[in-house]
């Protein structure tokens, strides 16, 4: 089981990102915990300074700007 | 909207395959560029209006601007979009982190032209860079200058007003950007952050290492197109047919009594005026274009713009999360006097 978690105040982008985590979860058939973090301080404490920002296993993977399902797929595998 | 850049999503394209495409696309573009007012011009022609009347005008303006200014805005924010994916937040505060301020308030304004940025980041950004060691007033450069001098902005005055008035608003926003930012940070307000800010000690993340190819850049700008240009083309239409109905009906005289250079209360107004405006750069210069076309004195225009555009007050419900309302009222004070200076200087050397 997989802990993801995605960093962000609610904007379309932050929901797209939790909802393609989910889907290429799915897809490769991995099981994973989706947590939205959407308070401002424990955003900051992951110590990046752009959202979504996602978060696999307590390691901060990406930052600002909505990923590529490709890349988002090689993070959870990893 | 389609770029002549889809390949087939079976067959990964190769990076010769992408440059060839963008380049054959930007071609295409020039190529119908140019054929934009011979078009337009015969376009108007065809409709049942009297030649030189109002309407025609007003019509006139508008079927030669939309398609104009949507496919500049088209062309700068897809090369913004792949230079900016050279740059992010994150790199940008390790590079301002613990600089002097000065030197950072230069090079945070600077980086605020080239960082993607959106305005539902402001928060997490503010949060981030000071919490990271960035000082205040650098971080306030940074937030002033980002939103003020964007590539839409300069891109947009540059196709409609002029390379010189592009260069001096440029230079104009980085100064007010550098110069508030510098302020801010003499008069040492950190105790006016909300609380949770200031204590707040985060180190910074460690991101994988960027390794994008230039596809990967390519194809950022083509979504930077997406996301823009999808979200202000209605913003420029509204722009385009409120300068059109300035352009054909507003008479001449009448702006330039009101918002000439003889008046000095004009520049205050029009910050003034400017400041519950919420628009963005594509939906005012437009209305810049009309305006200035009639008389109005540049300073007065372009304090007009930097007030709507920079000092927008749902930006400031946004920032109060995180800043005290005095923290707030010296920001858009010190702004305010920015841009008013600014109006002024400009009307005085552009007599």
């Amino acid at each position: 089981m997989k802990n993801v978690k995605i960093l962000g105040s609610g904007c379309k982008r932050c929901i797209a990102t939790a909802d393609m985590a989910t889907a290429e979860a799915k897809k490769l058939g991995i099981d994973i915990e989706l947590e939205k973090v959407t308070d401002f301080v424990d955003i900051a404490k992951f110590g990046i300074a752009s959202t979504p920002g996602v978060v696999i296993d307590g390691k901060v993977v990406h930052a600002g700007g909505l990923p590529k399902p490709e890349d988002m797929a090689k993070w959870l595998a990893a | 909207m389609s770029f002549g850049l889809s390949t087939h999503p079976q067959r990964p394209a190769s990076s010769a395959t992408w440059v060839a495409a963008t380049i054959a696309a930007v071609a295409v573009w020039f190529a119908l560029y140019r054929q934009l007012e011979p078009v337009s011009a015969w376009l108007v022609a065809l409709l049942p209006v009297a030649p030189g009347s109002h309407i025609t005008e007003a019509l006139r303006f508008f079927v030669y601007d939309t398609p104009k200014v949507l496919m500049l805005l088209t062309l700068v924010v897809f090369g913004m979009g792949v230079v900016r994916s050279f740059f992010s937040p994150e790199r940008t505060r390790a590079l301002l982190a613990g600089r002097r301020e000065g030197v950072g308030n230069v090079a945070a304004a600077i980086l605020g032209v080239f960082t993607p940025f959106c305005s539902c980041s402001a928060v997490p950004l503010f949060v981030g860079f000071v919490s990271a060691g960035v000082p205040l007033g650098v971080t306030f450069s940074f937030l002033i200058a980002a939103p003020m001098v964007n590539e839409v902005a300069l891109g947009l005055l540059f196709a409609l007003v002029g390379w010189k008035v592009a260069a001096i608003y440029l230079g104009f926003g980085l100064a007010i950007a550098i110069v508030s930012g510098w302020v801010i940070g003499r008069l040492h307000l950190e105790g006016w952050l909300e609380e949770w800010v200031r204590e707040l000690r985060a180190g910074e993340a460690e991101l994988p290492p960027d390794q994008q190819t230039i596809v990967d850049r390519i194809q950022a700008g083509i979504e930077a197109v997406r996301d823009i240009v999808g979200r202000v083309w209605v913003w420029i239409i509204v722009g385009i047919a409120a300068g059109a109905f300035i352009h054909g009906y507003v008479p001449n005289d009448l702006l330039a009594s009101i918002m000439g250079k003889g008046q000095w209360w004009s520049v205050p107004a029009a910050v003034l005026l400017g400041v519950p405006m919420y628009s963005n750069a594509a939906g005012i210069i437009p209305v810049v274009e009309a305006l200035l076309g009639k008389g109005a004195a540049l300073g007065t225009v372009l304090a007009f713009m930097m007030s709507v555009i920079a000092l927008s007050f749902p930006e400031m419900v946004i920032l109060r999360k995180v800043l005290s309302l005095r923290l707030i009222a010296v920001f858009a004070g010190v702004v305010a006097l920015g841009i008013v200076a600014v109006g002024y200087l400009f009307n005085a050397l552009f007599s």
